[in-house]
């Protein structure tokens, strides 16, 4: 600290420079995984990216040419979409109940704490529960795009509201309070006030949602099964890219593999557009 | 009721409500359906599980299914042990490796690293939660578990009298699958201990440093004693993740169904167990009961973790409000 104490005595120096250090250090090694997995996407994804990687669909034959990746990104993109349509509005529709109606009641403090249970239970086992109860009971045929939509929608839905519910809690009271004081039901309030104001906070939490969803594999691997060809029908099996790349990974054919880190590197650039696109909404939000 | 009090109720003519406030009623309405929702939800999911696992449950019962060793799909055997085992082995080795780099990292971040650096890092930080499960997988698989081949042979053949170590080395195996869930719940320890950490006052860490102390010494007397439950807190969350990790465990443990001798033999976990051997239970209801059976044991298993994560974290975030007592911890 400043000049004119008296140093601190040897052994303590000695000490806090090797705790510094090694900080540092500790620090430094958090972010090498970053760097070397940074490295393998670009270094063997870009390989695998060109025209025809993004415009044609994988062909599924053993031998030749594997195809690209372009049902899994559509398909992707099809299944987030519905899982966004159904998340979205429930999970926002549960926030204001808490913030408007529950407050610190006892039925909303139970409904907080599954909202945290429902964050807690492993995506493989929303996988299972939606096979069971979609795809084994056969309710539109058996594996189906819009059932992996619910199994991603159940993953979504805990963060839309923890999300939600925080960003809806930094809405003024005063603004309510100036709505209601002029004569403005409740409905109105929430409607034309409380939700424009939040909505770029909401905004952000959904967009966080659909990047955690649009990763995960296991949750579709039992209610989509993975199909090859391009297909637009939600009803319908459909491929996406988790499941091509756990697909290609477990063949270990070289070409495969090869398709793998392309597919790799297109999910983690979407995740990083989605994730991007998400911060610099929250920069703009006048709500902190 | 006053006859006073009466014209501020409803028998007042139109003044106090608005025109559309019959709306008002069924907003609520469905919002509080919207709540129940969540809750039915849950219930019906555990009863659902439940009811599919029974089959296993009957068969080998409780205690014979989670605790015996024997996972042997051919023989339609279904003990859960060793993949229970599995799940224990991988998450502690995550643990032991990503919570203290995790929680130095947030140390450093809060407290030593010069303030432009801060946002730099902590953004870096969080983009290894942005790599999905099955990019980790893919990676471990033919990048890390290849290159670390080598080291942990070496490693192997030298500290052999170690308990747990020495024997055979196959590329997919526990410790390769503890490290790839050491880096991935590694932002998520790290982001909450940083959470934690800004929410020691400053007043305790200005009087610790005009006591004279060391920055390290602020950290250890005032910075570590009063965050030290949502530490916990973090690294049990962390712990929750690490137990239900699926895909890029499936890739890089090898998937074998027994209890492995050495860290550095391949295994399985609950949630591996699921994703790789569903396709083939489809067709036989037993098999399919227990790869449910074990679903619920790894339910049970992230719900009790993760009720203790909470109260740590709680009690963390309570003690914001009380002057803390005492900085030697």
């Amino acid at each position: 600290m400043s000049a004119g104490l008296p140093a601190v005595a040897g052994r303590r120096r000695n000490a806090d420079r090797a705790a510094r250090a090694g900080l540092l250090v500790l620090t430094l090694v958090a972010l090498v995984p970053l760097v070397l997995i940074v490295f393998e996407l670009l270094s063997k994804g870009l390989g695998a990216w060109s025209w025809t990687f993004f415009t044609t669909d994988p062909t599924g034959r053993f031998l030749g040419d594997p195809g690209g990746i372009r049902s899994a990104i559509i398909g992707s993109i099809v299944m987030v979409a519905i899982a966004t349509a159904i998340a979205v509005p429930i999970g926002i529709g549960v926030a204001l109940y808490l913030v408007e109606y529950g407050k610190s009641s006892r039925f909303a403090d139970v409904v907080r704490y599954f909202v945290d249970v429902m964050t807690g239970v492993p995506s493989v086992v929303f996988g299972l529960f939606v096979y069971i109860v979609l795809v084994v009971s056969q309710i539109g045929g058996t594996f189906a795009g819009w059932k992996g939509s619910v199994a991603l929608a159940l993953l979504m839905l805990p963060v839309v509201t923890r999300s939600g519910e925080v960003v809806l809690n930094l809405v003024p009271d005063g603004l309510r309070e100036a709505a209601l004081a002029l004569g403005a039901p409740r409905w109105r309030v929430v409607a034309r006030i409380v939700l424009p104001t939040a909505l770029p906070g909401l905004t952000t939490g959904s967009l966080l949602a659909v990047a955690r969803a649009a990763g995960e594999t296991a949750p579709l691997l039992f209610t989509v099964a993975f199909v090859n060809g391009l297909s637009l029908d939600p009803s319908a099996r459909m491929n996406s890219l988790p499941l091509q790349i756990f697909n290609d990974v477990g063949q270990a054919q070289d070409r495969l593999v090869q398709r793998a880190w392309g597919a790799a590197l297109t999910l983690v650039v979407l995740i990083l557009l989605v994730t991007l696109l998400a911060r610099f909404i929250q920069k703009r939000s006048r709500l902190a | 009721m006053a006859a006073g009090s009466i014209s501020a109720t409803g028998d007042r003519p139109n003044l106090g409500r608005s025109p559309g406030s019959r709306l008002d009623p069924w907003m609520q309405y469905v919002l509080t359906g919207l709540a129940a929702l969540i809750l039915a939800l849950i219930g019906f999911f555990f009863v659902r599980l439940f009811v599919e696992a029974r089959p296993a449950f009957d068969r080998f019962g409780y205690f014979g299914f989670v605790f015996d060793n024997n996972w042997d799909v051919s023989r339609s055997q279904y003990g859960a042990w060793p993949l229970l085992v599995g799940t224990l082995i991988t998450s502690g080795i995550a643990l032991v490796i990503g919570v203290p780099i995790a929680i130095a990292a947030a140390l450093y971040v809060t407290e030593l690293c010069p303030v432009r650096l801060r946002q730099p890092l902590t953004i870096l930080l969080e983009l290894l939660a942005a790599v999905p499960s099955v990019v980790y997988g893919l990676w471990g698989i033919f990048v890390l578990a290849p290159k670390l081949l080598p080291a942990e042979k070496w490693f192997s053949d030298t500290v052999s009298f170690l308990p747990f170590v020495g024997g055979t080395v196959s590329i997919p195996n526990y410790f390769v699958a503890g490290l790839i869930l050491a880096i991935m719940i590694l932002p998520i320890v790290s982001a909450i201990a940083r959470e934690v950490m800004a929410t020691v006052p400053v007043e305790n860490k200005e009087a610790a440093l005009a006591l004279g102390a060391t920055r390290w010494e602020m950290i250890r007397l005032a910075v570590l004693p009063y965050s030290r439950a949502g530490i916990s807190g973090a690294a049990m969350l962390g712990l929750g993740r690490a137990i239900g990790e699926t895909i890029a465990v499936t890739i890089v443990i090898g998937n074998a169904p027994n209890v492995g001798k050495s860290v550095f033999s391949q295994g399985y976990t609950l949630a591996a167990v699921i994703a790789n051997e569903f396709g083939e239970a489809a067709s036989d209801p037993i098999h399919r009961a227990a790869l449910i059976a074990a679903g619920l044991v790894l339910f049970v298993l992230t719900l009790f973790v993760n009720a203790i994560a909470r109260a740590f974290v709680n009690r963390g975030v309570r003690r914001e409000r009380i002057v803390p007592q005492g900085m030697a911890g």
